[in-house]
């Protein structure tokens, strides 16, 4: 296929930024995404006129989360369940035109060109995304307390999130919701995490609003978008949770 | 060369460790808060000793080059983790992993350390579970446990396709917890560059801050590394795009010897390649073989038909398929260890029975297992007369249930229904048993420079078995390292910070400097990736799953011919004090290729079979093992550790003896 690619170029932090006209040939529809980014880039550095795209990725399997584009306007694009980097090209078609920028959010700065700055989610973790057990092994065995399958698969579920952003991306008020909602229902889910249930989810909201994430409407925007399918009834619980914590005081 | 001492401590192995704790000497928890430690990774190794050791009370300073912790490649870890808790009831004991663990990495393993590791992997379990680590669980509330290649237990935990997400979460929590405390300072988007040795003592790195470009001076009493393995030597492989060999080659040509660095594991079940363009390859799950059946058609004229679209692999009579694995080795069947099944699926593609146009694949498939799970659910539900589609249905549901994101993935990448056709799979590079060399207590040859985790060498001999990794490394982290570490400084709780403005910091930081600038100035017309792929070709082809002398040296004059011609030809584009990953891989890169020849070095002089290490010119000639490895342990009961002279092409080779008091060495029979 022949591609014709818009893609954001920003050298740094400070710089203005803008789009870039590119046109590829030769896409074939088995590459994946970041395949056809490599082979753009290729392409920039053979001419030497100017600088790859810079962009991030690792795993490329879709599980560490790094990878992170606004494709055709939406995080992680078109397809339906996957990251940028498991996007297989076979969803285009000879002769598009398709639009890459960044994740745009005001807590996720933009680095450079498609590179945004998504430290904001490890500083919520910092204030309370753990259970304050030591690491010295001498816990109690670990079948000594059972736990409801179902509640050990709704936790699971809710810890699967990759922590890559789309749900920020996605939101119109940039909410940073079903993100933490599923770091606190992961620990909330199982006995384990209940005994510091209240702790952690205030300590958690309020390190969200300090990072300058926007207010959820409940617009489900999120879940949609989430490339794991994290369900908005995480969101429900820790709205739940969060009263309960501020109700009861602590 | 000399012979290495491992300081393995005395007595019976399986007091060994206990009473090494017992003995060494410890530091007072005031004196932690003087000490500062350098942790190189964020994976379950480094990421369980950062926690660990923050938790004990030293400082700690944590380095990882992706932009957070949480994405160490460890997070990509699908199909469980080992632990001898005996919860099936099936025999297991520390002593039967030990065993298994000992014999399935072809008895070129270190039996002290691999008790350790068996004997600590109860606790890594209870841990796990009390960080809220969500393992799979049966209806009655107790974890669930599957079964993986090589052994005849039960004894993997997991939690769905996800294990070393989950576990990696847990370690990464517990760091968040020290990060929030302010014992653990966590520097991502950093890549450490060097290793700073004051009086031959590792004192310190240079990393480079990848969004600045600004290099930095850190210091600590000790430094740990713990950057996983180098498969990306290969180019291709199931690791990471940015997995690498760099922190731990640095310290290698500081002084730490590298050992076995021609151990790499060839892992059976992988999606296979489609074409140039391809940047990674991707693993399907050792647990799949559980369920899963592995064939090739018996005779070509299928295979043919296959090929050129007039036949469908379900199409084909049990009659007409070969399950090669079950029929050459009916005690374990599928579940043959990874060398095994691996080299079993080359020698049949060799034959030319592989089923997609490149000749490179294999079958796995799951028809019986659903059919055979769907019939179990109609019997619970009281469906005696389901109709085969209904029973097909149940199954499906099943199995999607135990491996439902693996065959997503598998449907995303190649676009076919796993559920209703087989899946075809080829083995790809996956894990590097090989390593930095380290003692009992992990440390490397340079005094105070430990290693854990994949970049270490110890625990899998010449194969690692499947769910041993993630055990591994947060064995490694969390129960071994905080212990051994402590014996070594506390010969350190006077010596106060260490500061960073003298000669060896500042020469150690210009040396980073030149080598960088030299790549930006270098005005090259090639791509890094372009010599990249040129090294992985050679890799495969000649460094591969199958090795001779006289491709070993071939690939060696190659190698060379790429590294200098690298030096001279490579193009990076933009500049240093900015974000520039042309940059990161070119000086990644640069290292693959040195290790790349000494890999080859390795192969060459190790003229035996032995796990994932096969010489043609080793094999069994005739009898019930006619074609198997041979081992040959007259010569070769060694590790091979390699020391760095400052020429890429003449290390110097030395040994450490592997004595078994424990377990007898034994020709590997999965017959
Ligand atoms: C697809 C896949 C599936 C697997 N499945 C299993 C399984 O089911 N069971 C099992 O037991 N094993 C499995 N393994 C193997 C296992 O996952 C790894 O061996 C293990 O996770 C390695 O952990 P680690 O902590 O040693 O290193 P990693 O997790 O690779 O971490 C390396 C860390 O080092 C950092 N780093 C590297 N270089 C530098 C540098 N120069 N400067 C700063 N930081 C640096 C990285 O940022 C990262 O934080 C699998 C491997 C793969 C590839
Ligand atoms: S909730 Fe979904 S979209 Fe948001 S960070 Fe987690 S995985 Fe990504
Ligand atoms: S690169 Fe890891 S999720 Fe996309």
């Amino acid at each position: 296929m022949k591609l014709t690619l818009k893609i954001w170029r920003q050298k740094n932090a400070t710089d203005k930024g803008a789009i870039k006209t590119y046109t590829l040939d030769n896409v074939s529809e088995h590459m994946s995404f970041l395949e056809m980014m490599d082979v753009l880039n290729e392409q920039l550095i053979t001419e030497g006129k100017e600088e790859p795209i810079a962009f991030d990725h690792d795993c490329r399997e879709g599980i560490c989360g790094m990878c992170s584009m606004h494709i055709n306007g939406e995080p992680h694009g078109p397809d339906r369940g996957v990251t940028t980097c498991q996007l297989h090209m076979r969803k285009f078609n000879d002769g598009d035109t398709i639009y890459i920028e960044p994740f745009r959010a005001k807590g996720f700065p933009v680095v450079k060109d498609l590179v945004v700055d998504r430290s904001a989610f490890d500083r919520i973790q910092h204030a309370g995304g753990f259970i304050s057990v030591p690491t010295s092994g001498n816990t109690q065995d670990a079948n000594a307390t059972p736990v409801p399958k179902a509640d050990a698969d709704k936790a699971f579920d809710a810890a699967t999130c990759i922590g890559c952003g789309a749900c920020v991306a996605s939101c119109k008020n940039a909410s940073a919701m079903l993100f933490v909602s599923a770091k606190v229902s992961q620990f909330s889910l199982l006995p384990q995490g209940k005994v510091e249930a209240k702790r952690r989810v205030l300590n958690m909201v309020e390190q969200m609003d300090k990072e300058g994430f926007g207010n959820c409407t409940n617009t489900g925007a999120c879940s949609v978008e989430c490339p794991k399918g994290i369900s908005l009834e995480n969101i429900a619980r820790m709205n739940r949770e969060y009263l309960k914590a501020t109700i009861s005081g602590e | 060369m000399s012979v290495l001492d491992a300081k393995i401590p005395e007595g019976p192995i399986k007091d060994k460790w206990t009473n090494h704790k017992n003995k060494i000497n410890l530091v007072n928890p005031a004196n932690k808060r003087l000490i500062d430690v350098i942790v190189v990774g964020t994976g379950l190794a480094g990421g369980s000793a950062a926690a660990s050791l923050a938790e004990m009370g030293y400082n700690v300073k944590a380095f990882c080059f992706q932009d957070s912790p949480r994405r160490a490649h460890s997070i990509a870890a699908q199909g469980g983790i080992n632990a001898a808790k005996n919860y099936q009831n099936d025999g297991d004991s520390v002593y039967r992993l030990f065993y298994d663990t000992v014999k399935g990495g072809d008895y070129r393993s270190r039996e002290a350390n691999v008790y350790r590791l068996a004997e600590v992997s109860t606790n890594i379990i209870d841990q796990c579970v009390a960080q809220g680590v969500p393992f799979a669980r049966e209806y009655g509330g107790l974890l669930d446990n599957r079964s993986f290649g090589g052994v005849l237990v039960s004894r993997t935990f997991y939690a769905k396709g996800q294990t070393g997400q989950q576990l990696l979460l847990g370690a990464y929590s517990a760091m968040n917890r020290q990060i929030g405390k302010g014992k653990i300072k966590m520097y991502s988007r950093h890549e450490m560059l060097d290793l700073v040795k004051v009086d031959g003592k590792a004192r310190g790195i240079i990393a480079r801050n990848t969004v600045t470009g600004e290099l930095e001076k850190h210091s600590a009493h000790a430094v740990v590394i713990a950057s996983g393995g180098y498969g990306n030597v290969f180019f291709l492989s199931t690791n990471a795009m940015g997995s690498n060999v760099t922190a731990a080659w640095k310290i290698h040509k500081k002084g730490a010897y590298f050992a076995n660095p021609c151990y790499t594991q060839i892992h059976p079940t992988c999606i296979p390649r489609s074409g140039d363009y391809q940047s990674k390859l991707t693993l399907m799950s050792e647990s799949l073989r559980n369920d899963g059946r592995i064939w090739v058609p018996k005779h070509l004229k299928d295979v043919e038909a296959i090929k050129n679209g007039t036949k469908k692999p379900t199409e084909l009579s049990e009659d007409e398929r070969d399950y090669y694995l079950e029929r050459r080795y009916p005690a374990f069947g599928n579940l043959v260890p990874r060398d095994v099944a691996s080299r079993a699926a080359k020698e049949r593609c060799d034959a030319g029975f592989g089923v997609n146009e490149t000749g490179e694949a294999v079958y796995l498939d799951f028809a019986s297992a659903i059919e055979r799970y769907g019939k179990e659910k109609a019997t619970i539900l009281g469906e005696v007369d389901a109709s085969t589609e209904r029973i097909k249905a149940l199954g499906e549901k099943v199995v999607e249930n135990k491996y439902g994101n693996l065959f997503q993935m598998y449907e995303k990448i190649t676009d076919e229904n796993p559920y209703k056709t087989p899946m075809q799979i080829y083995p790809a590079v996956h894990y590097t048993m090989g390593g930095v060399w380290v003692d009992y207590n992990l440390m490397t040859t340079i005094p105070g420079c430990y290693a854990a985790g994949e970049a270490n060498f110890s625990d899998h001999g010449a194969n690692r078995l499947g769910a041993s990794a993630l055990m591994q490394g947060l064995a490694d982290g969390y129960f071994v390292l905080p212990y051994t570490i402590g014996d070594y400084l506390a010969g350190d709780i006077r010596t106060g910070p260490i500061p960073t403005d003298t000669p060896e910091f500042d020469d150690a930081l210009n040396d980073v400097k030149a080598r960088l600038e030299k790549f930006i100035n270098n005005n090259g017309t090639k791509s890094v990736d372009s010599f990249h792929k040129r090294l992985g070709k050679v890799m495969w082809n000649k460094v591969g799953m199958a090795r001779n002398e006289k491709g070993l040296k071939e690939a060696i004059d190659e190698i060379k011919e790429i590294r200098e011609e690298f030096h001279r030809d490579v193009y990076v584009p933009g500049d240093m004090y900015n974000l520039n990953p042309e940059l990161e891989k070119a000086s990644r890169v640069s290292d693959f290729i040195e290790l790349g020849e000494l890999f080859a070095n390795d192969a060459l002089e190790r003229m035996e079979s032995c796990g994932g290490h096969f010489r043609e010119e080793s094999a069994e000639e005739d009898g019930p093992q006619k074609g198997e490895a041979k081992r040959d342990d007259v010569n070769y009961a060694h590790v091979s550790a390699w020391e760095w002279t400052g020429d890429p092409s003449a290390p110097v080779m030395h040994k450490e003896k592997l004595t078994f008091n424990d377990i007898e060495l034994k020709q590997r029979s999965y017959k």
